[in-house]
């Protein structure tokens, strides 16, 4: 498996994530597995939402964007293109800057910690590391 | 004219393992979607247990949520069931014009009790629970209406703890809180309390109003209820 492969099976597990999180919020799903953390405590905290949208939605929107460009890029017509391999890096970027809010405001204003959004932080930061190689990879090809 | 490329040449994704990886994502979204379907047709709603034993300390002297003056001279105290239909209409189309005809003129004293009917109501004795961690945060009757309000909706619902919680939110609860209540199931014992109550005196359906040591099956009109307490409030004034 290469990089663009991997980085979408990880943007795929990223939104199952994210929308498990949010059939919780949504009420489909009764209770949250947790195991030892306080998931539901983070869920249901007003920082569960961002600009009156909830977190776990964007999460799930941005990581299928995530997983069509990964997907593209893997695609064998897309081997030559830079800019799905660009946008990863980009937009995975941002995410990553946007876990590290929510992680502040885990342990600084809810304190608690939720295990699938530690999951979540750990997807994306590997994804963002492995768009930045793919990318710097297209560069100096040129 | 851009230099040629010094590193290795472009691996090619086409070909079979291409065509592998893409089938083995595809296999791996089916089987997240498929897990994600199950979870929500087979919901882990927190369930409140029937039977329990009640202690002492379940009810600590709880006997019901009260409203209305204590020097008010009719007890009435209402037995319901948060999912049974007539309990909601009376709460829905009565329970404003009791309360400010009677309640809020001092002539009655109104306690509410839950009496869960498990067998037919799935959801009404985790409703009593929920109602019970909301007056925990001292907005039950606030809560208590608008879970009757919106009966129709969470009764039909497979899981109806989100509505609960998203009902907590919209009376001003506090999620965490109400979410630790729920999850501690600690209002157990006190429904079963009032359950064990109402079977004991006889209640044999909801709602029943217990008035003046007699027993009422049925929802009452707020006229009848009326007319009923100034009855007794004369006769208790003689």
């Amino acid at each position: 498996m290469n990089r663009r492969q991997a980085i979408a099976v990880l943007a795929l597990a990223g939104l199952f994530i994210s929308l498990y999180l949010y059939l919780y919020k949504i009420g489909k799903i009764g209770t949250l597995a947790c195991g030892t953390g306080a998931c539901e405590t983070v869920q249901l905290s007003p920082q569960s939402r961002f600009l009156g949208v909830e977190v776990a939605l964007i999460g799930a929107v941005g990581y299928l964007v995530l997983l069509v460009l990964a997907a593209l890029a893997s695609a064998p017509g897309f081997a030559a293109v830079a800019w799905p391999v660009r946008w990863l890096a980009v937009l995975s970027g941002g995410a990553v800057a946007f876990t590290l809010y929510l992680k502040s405001l885990e342990l600084f204003v809810i304190h608690a910690i939720c295990w699938w959004c530690v999951a979540s932080a750990v997807i994306i930061a590997i994804i963002f590391v492995l768009a930045v190689q793919e990318w710097r990879r297209e560069r100096a090809r040129g | 004219m851009a230099p040629a490329s010094p590193v290795t040449p472009r691996r090619s994704q086409s070909g079979p393992s291409s065509n592998r990886f893409f089938r083995g994502l595809g296999a791996l979204a089916v089987a997240g979607g498929v897990v994600l379907a199950y979870l929500v047709l087979n919901p882990k709603d927190v369930s409140i247990p029937a039977n329990v034993t009640v202690l002492a300390a379940d009810t600590a002297g709880f006997r019901g949520y009260l409203v209305g003056s204590p020097t008010a001279p009719v007890e009435v105290t209402e037995y319901a069931d948060f999912q049974c239909p007539a309990c909601g209409s009376f709460d829905v189309l009565q329970w404003d014009v009791v309360k400010r005809q009677l309640v809020d003129s001092g002539l009655v004293r109104w306690r509410y009790r839950d009496f869960p009917l498990d067998q037919v109501h799935r959801h009404a004795r985790l409703a009593a629970h929920s109602a019970a961690c909301a007056s925990d945060q001292g907005k039950f009757w606030e809560y208590k209406a608008l879970v009757y309000q919106r009966q129709a909706d969470w009764s039909i619902k497979t899981s109806a703890a989100g509505m609960f919680r998203d009902m907590g939110r919209e009376v001003g609860l506090d999620g965490a809180k109400f979410d630790a209540c729920m999850n501690s199931k600690k209002y157990a014992g006190r429904i079963e309390a009032s359950l064990k109550e109402g079977i004991k005196l006889g209640v044999p359906s909801t709602p029943t109003f217990l008035i003046a040591g007699r027993l009422y099956p049925g929802a009452f009109s707020s006229d009848s209820l009326a007319s009923l307490v100034r009855h007794l409030a004369a006769k208790q004034a003689k």
